[in-house]
C-alpha cells in the first residue's frame, strides 16, 4: 500500500472538512431553529472569502501587508466574519422573517431568490475570474514531516486547528451562555420560548449571525488553503455542507463537524483511490448523502423526527 | 328529505361531495376592482374556451413573423411553458421542492440524442424514441424520489439539487476520456460528447415523416403543450388533483385522511420528470444537439420564477409566467431595448401600486428635479462624473444624459451605489406613509444611475439572474401564492 498517498489524501481531506464542517454548522443551526434550508448560506460562504480578500488588498496585498502575515490573517477573518454575519441578520429580516407563517415551500424558494441574487451580483461587481489569495507570499508555507511519509503543512495545521478552535468556542457559546440557552429553548419549541419570555426574533437574528460569520471563516480558510476563489464557489460549497449537515444529523451541532470532515475525507479520498475519482469525486459525495438517507435518514448523531400535531 | 341529500340542507350537495369541499371553491380570497371583473369574467369561460384563449394567439403568432422571432419567441416559450407545466404539478400541485427538474429535461434531451444521432451513429425514430425517454425518465424520477420518500420536503430539495449538479458534472464528463469512467463490459464509451456537447441529433421523424422546419416543431410543440394542458385539467379536477392539493396545504392532515401520501408524491414527481423528459426530446431535436451548459442552474431559475410569476397550482398562469419571463429576457438582450423596458416597468410599477395619486405625482416630478439638481451640482464641481456616454440610446438616451450622473470609468463607484441601492431598497420595506414616499426618490435615482453605469453592461447574464432572484423574493413576500394563483383564505 502506498502510505504517502493515503496520508497525503487524509491531510486533504481533513483540511477540506474543516472547511466543510464550518458552513455546516450554519446550515444546521438555521435548519434547528426554523426549519428552513437556507439556500443562501454557500454564497454566504462566498461573499466572506471575497471579503477577506478585499481585506487583505487593502492592508497592501499579500507581497506588502501593512501588517505582519498572521495579524493580517486575523484582521481579514475579522472583518470577514463581521461582514458575513450582518449579511446573514439582513437576509432573514428582508427574505425570511416576513414568511415565517407563509406555507413551507414559500421561505424555500425565497432562499432560492437570494442565492440567485448574490451569486449574480458577485459576477456582476467582481466578474466570473479567479482571484488569488497569495497566501504564499503572505505567509512562508512550511511542510513538516512524521516519519517517511507524512507531511502537513502550516497552513493545513492551520486551517484544521482554527476550525476545531471555532467549533469549541460555538459549542461553549450555546452549551454555556444566555444565548445559547435561548438558541436551545427556541430550537426546542419556539411557541413555548416565546411564552417564556425569550425574544425569538432576536435568538433567530443572533442564530444567523453566528451561522454566517462561521461560513464566513470558512470561506477566509479557502482562499488561505487553497489560494483561488471565484465567484461561483458557493454553489458547491454550500450543497456539500448541507449534505455534510444532513449526514451528521441535521440540527445537531457535533453532528455537522462529524459530517465535514467525513464529507472531505469522502471527497479526497474518492479522488485518490476510486476510477475516475479527480473527475467525478462530486457524484461519489452525492452517492454517500443517496446511502445516508437510505441507511439511515436522521444522519448520525441526529435523532429520528416525531412530528407533533 | 330528498334521496341521498344531507340531513337539514336543501338542495345539499349529494352523497360522495363533503359539503365542506363544495363550498372550498367560494372560500377563496374575492378580488375587488377591475382584476376581480376580469378573473371573474374569466372564470365563467367554459375550460375549452379558456384553453383557445390561451393557446389561440400563439396559433396565430407564425403567420406574423419570421423563422428567427418564431423560435426565440414563440417557440422557446412554449417549451418554457411545457417544462413550467411538468414543474407545477410537482411544485404546485403536490408541494415538493423538485430542484433537479432540469436535470430530466437535459437527460431527455441527451436520451434522446443517444438513441437517434449522427454522434451515437443510432437513428432510432421518435415514435420509439420518445415513449423510452418518457418512460424513462419518470422511472429515474421515480428512483430519486424513492431516497427521500420517508422524508421532509426539505430534503427532497437538497437531494435533486444535488442530483442535477451530478447530472451536469457526468454530462460533462461523460465523453470516454481518460479522467471517464470506465464502464463495466464495455470499457470506456463517448456518451455525451463531454463539454463540446452531443451533436447531430436526429430532427423528430414519425413514422418518416421529418419535422425540418422551426414551423413544424413549433406546430408539434403548441399541440402537445395543449394536450398536457387539457390531460392537467382532467386529472385537477380528478380524486387525484385534489388529494395533491390537500398534499400541499397539509400533508399530516391529508395522511390522516388516508390518503396515500407517498404514493401521490412519486406519482406528481414522475409526471413532472417525464413531461421534462419529452420537452427535452423536442428542444434536443430543435437545436440538434445537447449542450451541458443548457441544462443548469440558470434555466431552473427561469423555469421556478415562471411557476411562480404563473401562480403555484395555476395551469393557465403558467403560460402567461412563460411569456413574460421569457419575452422580457428577450428584449432585454438589446441595451436600449432594455432600456425602455426597465424605465417603463418603474412607471408602469409607481402607477399601479402608488396610492393616493398625488403620491405617485410627487415621486415622479421628485425624481425627476433631483436627478438634473445632482446633474447640474456635480458638472460643476466634477466634471468627469457626467462625461460619459449612452450608446444608441435614441432620444430617452440623448435626454438621460442630462440626466442621471455618467463617470467616465464608473467601475468602482457603480460597484458601491449598487450596493447602496440593495440597503436603501430595503429600508424602504422598513418605513411608511411620506417617509417611504420620500425615501423613493433617492431610491429610483439611485437605480437609474446603477442601472445606466453597471446593469446595462450584462443584460442578459447577470442582470436578467438578478432580476429573477429579486423577483422571486419580492413576490414570495408580497403574494406567496403567485400572481395568478389564488390566495386562499386561512381557516384556523
Amino acid at each position: 500500500m502506498d502510505w504517502s498517498l493515503f496520508f497525503g489524501e487524509l491531510v486533504s481531506g481533513l483540511t477540506l472538512g474543516s472547511i466543510y464542517a464550518l458552513i455546516a454548522l450554519g446550515y444546521t443551526m438555521v435548519y434547528g431553529i426554523l426549519k428552513l434550508l437556507n439556500f443562501a448560506h454557500g454564497d454566504v460562504y462566498m461573499v466572506g472569502a471575497f471579503l477577506g480578500f478585499f481585506v487583505l488588498q487593502w492592508l497592501g496585498g499579500p507581497l506588502t501587508p501593512a501588517v505582519t502575515g498572521w495579524l493580517a490573517i486575523a484582521i481579514m477573518f475579522g472583518a470577514a466574519m463581521l461582514g458575513c454575519g450582518a449579511l446573514g441578520v439582513g437576509i432573514e429580516r428582508f427574505a425570511y422573517r416576513p414568511l415565517r407563517n407563509a406555507p413551507r415551500i414559500a421561505p424555500l424558494i425565497s432562499a432560492l431568490g437570494v442565492s440567485i441574487f448574490l451569486q449574480n451580483s458577485a459576477l456582476l461587481l467582481w466578474g466570473p475570474e479567479f482571484r488569488d489569495y497569495g497566501t504564499f507570499d503572505l505567509i512562508g508555507v512550511k511542510s513538516y514531516s512524521i516519519g517517511a511519509n507524512f507531511f502537513i503543512s502550516n497552513i493545513q495545521i492551520f486551517a484544521i486547528a482554527t476550525s476545531i478552535g471555532l467549533m469549541i468556542v460555538l459549542t461553549l457559546l450555546v452549551s454555556r451562555t444566555q444565548t445559547g440557552k435561548a438558541m436551545r429553548a427556541t430550537s426546542f419549541d419556539r411557541e413555548a420560548a416565546e411564552m417564556m419570555g425569550i425574544s425569538v426574533d432576536r435568538v433567530i437574528s443572533s442564530t444567523f449571525f453566528v451561522g454566517s460569520a462561521l461560513a464566513a471563516a470558512g470561506g477566509v480558510m479557502f482562499g488561505i488553503v487553497f489560494g483561488q476563489i471565484f465567484s461561483l464557489m458557493g454553489f458547491t460549497a454550500g450543497l456539500k455542507g448541507f449534505t455534510a449537515a444532513v449526514v451528521g444529523g441535521i440540527g445537531s451541532i457535533p453532528g455537522a463537524m462529524l459530517g465535514g470532515f467525513l464529507i472531505g475525507l469522502t471527497e479526497a479520498f474518492a479522488t485518490g483511490y476510486l476510477p475516475g475519482g479527480s473527475t467525478y469525486a462530486n457524484l461519489y459525495v452525492f452517492a454517500l448523502l443517496i446511502a445516508m438517507f437510505l441507511i439511515r435518514p436522521s444522519g448520525l448523531l441526529g435523532s429520528p423526527v416525531i412530528q407533533k400535531v | 328529505m330528498s334521496e341521498g341529500g344531507v340531513p337539514g340542507v336543501p338542495g345539499g350537495p349529494k352523497v360522495g361531495v363533503d359539503q365542506w369541499v363544495a363550498e372550498a371553491e367560494e372560500r377563496r380570497e374575492a378580488r375587488t376592482g377591475l382584476t376581480g371583473a376580469v378573473a371573474r369574467a374569466w372564470e365563467r369561460v367554459p375550460p375549452p374556451g379558456r384553453l383557445a384563449l390561451l393557446l389561440g394567439p400563439f396559433a396565430i403568432f407564425p403567420f406574423v413573423t419570421n423563422e428567427g422571432n418564431l423560435f426565440r419567441y414563440g417557440l422557446i416559450t412554449i417549451v418554457y411553458a411545457l417544462l413550467a407545466i411538468g414543474l407545477n404539478v410537482v411544485v404546485g400541485f403536490a408541494g415538493l421542492l423538485d430542484l433537479g427538474y432540469v436535470a430530466f429535461f437535459g437527460f431527455g434531451a441527451y436520451l434522446y440524442g443517444i438513441m437517434a444521432s449522427g454522434h451515437s451513429g443510432h437513428h432510432l425514430e421518435a415514435e420509439i424514441a420518445i415513449p423510452i425517454v418518457v418512460v424513462s425518465t419518470s422511472l429515474l424520477g421515480l428512483l430519486l424520489g424513492l431516497t427521500s420518500r420517508r422524508l421532509l420536503g426539505d430534503y427532497l430539495a437538497i437531494v435533486t439539487l444535488f442530483f442535477l449538479q451530478a447530472f451536469v458534472i457526468f454530462v460533462n464528463n461523460a465523453n470516454g476520456g481518460l479522467s471517464d469512467f470506465s464502464y463495466p463490459f464495455v470499457g470506456r464509451v463517448d456518451l455525451t460528447g463531454g463539454s463540446n456537447g452531443l451533436d447531430q441529433i436526429d430532427p423528430l421523424n414519425f413514422f418518416g415523416y421529418h419535422l425540418t422546419t422551426t414551423r413544424q416543431y413549433y406546430f408539434y410543440t403548441l399541440i402537445s403543450l395543449a394536450v398536457v394542458m387539457t390531460m392537467l385539467y382532467f386529472v385537477n379536477a380528478s380524486r387525484t388533483g385534489r388529494a395533491w392539493r390537500a398534499l400541499r396545504e397539509d400533508p399530516l392532515a391529508a395522511e390522516a385522511m388516508s390518503i396515500p401520501v407517498n404514493r401521490l408524491k412519486l406519482l406528481a414527481f414522475m409526471f413532472g420528470a417525464g413531461t421534462a423528459g419529452f420537452t427535452g426530446t423536442i428542444f434536443g431535436a430543435v437545436q440538434s444537439g445537447a449542450f451541458p451548459g443548457d441544462y443548469d442552474v440558470g434555466l431552473l431559475i427561469t423555469i421556478y420564477a415562471i411557476v411562480i410569476l404563473g401562480g403555484l397550482g395555476s395551469i393557465g398562469g403558467v403560460v402567461v409566467g412563460a411569456l413574460l419571463i421569457n419575452g422580457a429576457p428577450e428584449l432585454l438582450r438589446s441595451s436600449s431595448n432594455a432600456r425602455f423596458l426597465f424605465y417603463g416597468v418603474i412607471l408602469l410599477a409607481l402607477l399601479i401600486a402608488m396610492r393616493p395619486w398625488y403620491r405617485t405625482v410627487v415621486v415622479l416630478l421628485g425624481t425627476v428635479a433631483f436627478g438634473f439638481v445632482l446633474h447640474l451640482i456635480v458638472g460643476a464641481l466634477w466634471s468627469r462624473g457626467t462625461a460619459g456616454h449612452i450608446d444608441g440610446g435614441g432620444a430617452l438616451g440623448r435626454a438621460l444624459e442630462h440626466w442621471v450622473l455618467l463617470p467616465t470609468h464608473p467601475g468602482r463607484i457603480a460597484g458601491w451605489a449598487y450596493f447602496g441601492l440593495i440597503v436603501a431598497a430595503l429600508v424602504l420595506t422598513l418605513v411608511h406613509g411620506w417617509w417611504r414616499t420620500i425615501a423613493l426618490i433617492p431610491t429610483l435615482y439611485l437605480a437609474s444611475f446603477v442601472w445606466e453605469n453597471k446593469l446595462v453592461e450584462q443584460v442578459s447574464g447577470a442582470t436578467r439572474l438578478i432580476l429573477l432572484g429579486a423577483l422571486l423574493v419580492v413576490i414570495m413576500n408580497v403574494r406567496p401564492s403567485g400572481i395568478f394563483g389564488t390566495a386562499r383564505v386561512e381557516i384556523a
